[in-house]
Formats: structure tokens, C-alpha cells, sequence
């Protein structure tokens, strides 16, 4: 099962929208093969042996490209990484042959329990080389780079001694990972923790950036009467978010985009015109760029 | 071991009190500003709650139906504290759960429902079993007469029997596969269970007595022989070739294993 | 009862009479017997939770007669004094007084 994957097109991910793939639209996806530029699936998701799953998946990574995203790696996390999730992880990514790895600036694991949350850590010299660590250990089982994701956080850590983007920054040149840019997360935090998302955009190593998330939050209050964004991926993607992803996409120009709705799933053409929405302004990065290229 | 020993005790206590609602707010974890975190934890400790209790009502949603959802929740707090998950790959979260609510005093007037339970883990692992070929029926024709009765049948990764002294098939069909259908269930009913997945959906069929036992001799591995004679024993009136029929049909061997017994 | 020993010739006809009839109605005949196409959806996911509801930050206590909960699904009693059966319907009367 480890061979070569059979499928008809390239593993590489366009620079185009893609969905996550839903249990609820896969029946939609099989009868009709609706023109997405991929799909991401959650690898958590496809480590039991056998079964439907794995059937829908062989089927549909015959005819899309995949995005392959861990949520449960718990890079962390303040013990040692989970050796026998790393060789599942692998395993999944020999069967399917994802375009792109991914996975959290998080933990979600402490002793032998999982708390599947992403769970925040803080920012310091200490975490950072233990988060360096754990990254190398990832690219070595894996034998490919992986892209690591900017989280949405709701508390901070009085301990903190450096920025998320300096952070994530000096991971990158440490490890030679990748990065994902989740553009609701930069909302989410930054009005959570009273940042300004641009700033944090500008100090933010785009040019390592290999993907786009785009998601939406449930809006809440703290006991202060601030606003409080919850990462909810249960709603359309917010007015605000789509301007700072049309504003990073003008800059970075197109790049592969996931549009994450995982709670109150909608119907697959909801969904689909979330994708489109991201596809049009991609269009105008991408002519943008041979303007620039031109001009 | 290229991973150190642990740099942020501070991760210890965020976890233990994710869990633990009459824990304080951990110390160093703030919200806006360096102002207290106070609701903002909150979020943390709903996101474990909410989510692990999502996943065991997807694994369990014939018990969520006959316990409602805000009886389930409950439930499932209490067993996210007994039995916190050990794996991040949540469809094997929920294993204990049938012995969890076996054992839960306020639901001994229940006692169908850790069957329904068992019957609903039974399924997810027949769902997500190896895929295998099912043994053809002229595999076993071609055995010769005098070996078959001192041929195993190796079991199929999908296969399992689920032995219950409920009705727990009709329970599980009216309160997840079935619930706009009407009718009654008579709780004085015995049902056994044989689950398969000759392909990729999960079949499940009420098997009786004697083709129960026939049928857990031969996933046990026991010879066709003796696995018949316990058949014989569960019910002396059993139709042996209409057992094995059930059987094979079901798809529940995977191919013959020619070691006499 | 005594262990009786099938012949070697008695298994050998029940199993070619089995194999036989797998092409006949007679397998799936008064057999209760189901099988749904299902496509479930994953269940680890990358989403928060619904906000800060107290689902998480609220405590269930649970000291034997301290629960308080009363099932309020379908079918949910069978050893009751007045012999109501599982019925379908929900137990209405089993509902806590709000």
C-alpha cells in the first residue's frame, strides 16, 4: 500500500482554492467532481487501516491534488514527540502523496494524555529550541519539509519574551521549514490580544509562506467587555479577513488557499462559492504579479 | 534522545487544569494587556470538553439518542475525566465507555444500554477494519471431504459477534439507522449480533444460538469440526449447513488455514 | 449432556450442502439482517468549540444520589413498577419538573 500512489495528476498543489475535505460532501464529490484546486484532509483522520475512509480518499486522490494537515503532532508539547504518530503520519503521507505538509505552532498532548485542543504555548528562548527540536525530528521522519501554522491564541504568557512573528521567524531559519499562513488566525489574535494585524502581516516572513488558510470565527466578549474571536471554522469567512488575504495575496502573489468550515458544515455549494470567492481575488494577485513582471 | 527534558513546568499545570473547572486559572497565563485571563482560559477548557464529547457522540449516537443529548454531556464529562483520550486519533476514543455506563449507578435501571454501547464500538471497528478478500465458498469446496473437518477458517479483520442478553439490534436500528421508523421494541428479546464488512459498508445481522456459537469458535480459530460440535451443544436442533451458509455469506473468514486441529 | 463427535462424513455434507445453497434465497431468508452505505465524518478536526460556554468550566458532580439527570431520550425504561414497556415514544412522563 506504501507504492507510488496511481493517481492521474501531479501531487503539486495549484495556486488556486481548495476545501477541507468533509465526510458530508464526500457522496457530492464522487458523483460529480466538482473543479476545486484540492483538497486538504486531516491526517489524524486516515490512520486506521482499512474501511470507507481510505476507499473515498484513493478515489479522490485520483483526480485532485492533496494537502495533508496534522493536528495532532503536538509540536509543543513540553515531552518528547509521539515517535509511533510521526511513523503513522509518514505513512499516510507515502499513501496519499499530499502536495504540502502541515502542522501547528501548538501542543495538544502532556504526559500520555491528548487534550485536542490547540493549545498555546509561550514565546521564550527555551520553547523556541524545543520547538526547533521538534521540527528538525518532524522533517527527518518525514523526509519532506513541513509548513508550520500561526495559531489563534485567546491568552498570552506573562513569561513571553519574544513576538509570535520573531518567533515563527527564527523557527524557519532554524529549521527550514515552511510556513502556513492562516489569515483568520492573524484576525483572530491579533483582536484578541489588541495587535494590529497588519503590523503583524508586515513583520510576518511571508516569503516563506506556502499556503493560506482562510476560516470563520465565532465573535465573543472577555470579562472585560473586549472582544473575544473564537476560531470556530462554523461561518462564512469574515469581511475583514478576506481584505487582509486580498491585501497578503497583492503582495505574495497566488498561492494555494484552504477555506476551513469544519463545524455546521454547509451544503457543498455554500462551500464551493466560499472557494470561488478566494479563486477571484487569487485572479487578481496572479495578473497583478504579470503586471509587475511586465510593467 | 534528541528531545529535552521538559523547559516549561508552566505546560504541566495549563493542562491539569484544562480538566480540572475548580482549578485556578494557571499562574503566568494572562489575557489582554497582562490582565487576568479569567473567561479566556474558559475558551481552552470548552474546546477539550465540547470537542471530545462531539466525538463520542458520533461514535455513540444510539446511546445519545435514548439518554438525550444533555444526559449524554453530562455523561460524557465525567467519563472525559475517568478516561481522558491517550491517542490523538479520535476514532479509537471511547472504548471504555460501554463498561463506563455498565458501571454507572443512576443508569442500573438501563441495563441495555452498555450492550447498545458494545453493539455501536463493535460497528466503528468493523467500519474501520483492514480491508481483506472474504473467503470464496469454492475455497471451501475444494477442500477435501475428509480434511474439512479439521480445517480453520481464519477470521476476517471485519468480523466480530456481539452477544447481548437485549434486543440491542433493534434498539441500535430504531435510535440510529432507523429512528423515523415506528414501532415498539420488546426489551424481553435476546439478540446476537454478527458484524462483517465484506466490502466497505458495515453489514450486521441477528444470528441465533447455535450459529452464534459456531460462529465465535471459528473467529476464536478453532477446527470446523470442533467449532460444530459447540454449535451442536448451544442448540441440538442447529441447522449446521444453514449456519455455515449465514456465514460464508456474511463474508466473515478470510481465507482457510489447512492445519488440522 | 454428552460431548458428541461429528463423523468426519457428516461435516463434509454439511458444508457441501452449505456452500450449495449460498446461491439460494435461503441465506437471507426471515434473517434480520442490515447494511447502510455510511460516509462518517472525520472526527479530528483543527476547529475551537463553540465559545465559552460552560460546558467546559462548569463541574458535573457526581456522588452517587447527587445526580440529578434523569435519560430523556426514547425508549429508556424497562424495570419500572407499572410494567411500561420500551416503547418508541418519548417518556415524557419521566422528564424532571423545570
Amino acid at each position: 500500500m506504501t507504492a507510488a500512489f496511481p493517481s492521474r495528476i501531479d501531487a503539486a498543489l495549484p495556486q488556486r482554492a481548495g476545501v477541507g475535505l468533509k465526510g458530508e460532501h464526500v457522496p457530492e464529490i464522487l458523483a460529480n467532481r466538482p473543479d476545486i484546486g484540492f483538497f486538504e484532509i486531516h491526517a489524524e483522520n486516515y490512520m486506521e487501516v482499512g474501511g470507507a475512509p481510505h476507499r473515498h480518499l484513493e478515489t479522490i486522490r485520483r483526480d485532485y491534488p492533496l494537502s495533508l494537515h496534522g493536528v495532532g503532532l503536538s509540536i509543543g508539547g513540553a515531552g518528547p514527540l509521539d515517535r509511533d504518530h510521526l511513523t503513522r503520519l509518514r505513512k499516510v503521507a507515502d499513501r496519499y502523496e499530499p502536495g504540502l505538509f502541515s502542522e501547528h505552532l501548538a501542543w495538544s498532548t502532556h504526559d500520555t494524555t491528548y487534550y485536542n485542543d490547540l493549545l498555546p504555548l509561550p514565546y521564550t528562548e527555551a520553547t523556541l529550541a524545543h520547538v526547533v527540536s521538534h521540527i528538525n525530528q518532524v522533517q527527518d521522519a518525514m523526509g519532506r519539509q513541513m509548513l508550520l501554522e500561526n495559531p489563534s491564541t485567546y491568552v498570552a504568557f506573562a513569561e513571553s519574551t519574544l513576538s509570535e512573528t520573531a518567533f515563527l521567524r527564527e523557527i524557519v531559519q532554524r529549521t527550514g521549514c515552511g510556513l502556513l499562513l492562516d489569515v483568520n488566525n492573524v484576525h483572530v489574535s491579533a483582536t484578541n490580544h489588541g495587535w494590529s494585524a497588519e503590523t503583524y502581516l508586515s513583520e510576518f516572513p511571508l516569503d516563506q509562506v506556502q499556503e493560506i488558510h482562510l476560516g470563520g470565527h465565532a465573535p465573543d466578549i472577555d470579562d472585560d467587555g473586549l472582544p473575544l474571536l473564537i476560531d470556530a471554522h462554523d461561518r462564512a469567512v469574515d469581511q475583514e479577513v478576506w481584505r487582509l488575504f486580498a491585501l497578503v495575496a497583492n503582495r505574495v502573489g497566488p498561492l494555494p488557499t484552504l477555506i476551513e468550515w469544519d463545524n455546521d458544515v454547509p451544503a457543498w455549494p455554500v462551500l464551493l462559492d466560499e472557494a470561488r470567492s478566494a479563486d477571484r481575488i487569487l485572479s487578481g494577485a496572479a495578473s497583478r504579479e504579470l503586471r509587475r513582471a511586465h510593467g | 534522545m534528541v528531545d529535552h527534558p521538559s523547559p516549561v513546568p508552566g505546560r504541566k499545570a495549563f493542562a491539569a487544569a484544562l480538566l480540572a473547572p475548580d482549578l485556578p486559572v494557571p499562574e503566568g497565563v494572562v489575557g489582554r494587556d497582562g490582565r487576568p485571563a479569567g473567561k479566556r482560559f474558559a475558551v481552552y477548557r470548552n474546546n477539550v470538553v465540547v470537542s471530545l464529547t462531539e466525538s463520542l457522540k458520533a461514535t455513540y449516537p444510539a446511546v445519545t439518542a435514548l439518554l438525550g443529548e444533555e444526559y449524554f454531556s453530562a455523561l460524557a464529562r465525567l467519563y472525559i475525566n475517568a478516561h481522558p483520550p491517550q491517542s490523538p486519533i479520535l476514532s479509537r476514543y471511547g472504548a471504555e465507555l460501554s463498561e463506563f455506563v455498565a458501571t454507572f449507578a443512576p443508569l442500573a435501571a438501563y441495563p441495555y444500554l452498555a450492550d447498545v454501547a458494545r453493539f455501536e464500538w463493535a460497528w466503528l471497528q468493523s467500519y474501520h477494519a483492514a480491508d481483506a478478500p472474504v473467503l470464496a465458498a469454492a475455497d471451501l469446496a475444494a477442500v477435501p471431504p475428509e480434511a474439512l473437518a479439521g480445517t480453520i477458517l481464519t477470521a476476517h479483520p471485519a468480523a466480530s459477534v456481539l452477544v447481548s442478553a437485549f434486543p440491542v439490534f433493534d434498539l441500535v436500528i430504531a435510535n440510529r439507522f432507523e429512528p423515523e421508523a415506528s414501532g415498539s421494541v420488546d426489551l424481553s428479546e435476546s439478540q446476537t449480533v454478527l458484524f462483517s464488512r465484506p466490502d466497505i459498508d458495515v453489514m450486521f445481522r441477528v444470528i441465533p444460538a447455535g450459529t452464534a456459537a459456531l460462529a465465535a469458535a471459528l473467529l476464536d480459530g478453532q477446527a470446523l469440526g470442533n467449532a460444530a460440535e459447540q454449535a451442536f451443544e448451544a442448540d441440538p436442533a442447529f441447522d449446521f449447513s444453514q449456519g455455515l451458509s449465514v456465514l460464508l455469506a456474511a463474508g466473515i473468514f478470510g481465507g482457510l488455514d489447512g492445519r488440522a486441529a | 449432556m454428552s460431548k458428541m463427535i461429528l463423523s468426519a462424513a457428516f461435516v463434509a455434507g454439511a458444508v457441501a450442502t452449505a456452500v450449495s445453497g449460498l446461491s439460494t434465497a435461503a441465506v437471507a431468508q426471515d434473517a434480520k439482517e442490515k447494511c447502510y452505505g455510511v460516509s462518517l465524518a472525520g472526527k479530528n478536526d483543527c476547529k475551537a468549540g463553540p465559545g465559552t460556554t460552560c460546558a467546559g468550566s462548569s463541574t458535573v458532580d457526581y456522588q452517587g444520589n447527587a445526580w440529578t439527570l434523569v435519560p430523556k431520550g426514547t425508549c429508556v425504561s424497562m424495570s419500572v413498577p407499572d410494567g411500561r414497556m420500551g416503547s418508541l415514544e418519548p417518556l415524557t412522563r419521566d422528564l424532571p419538573k423545570s
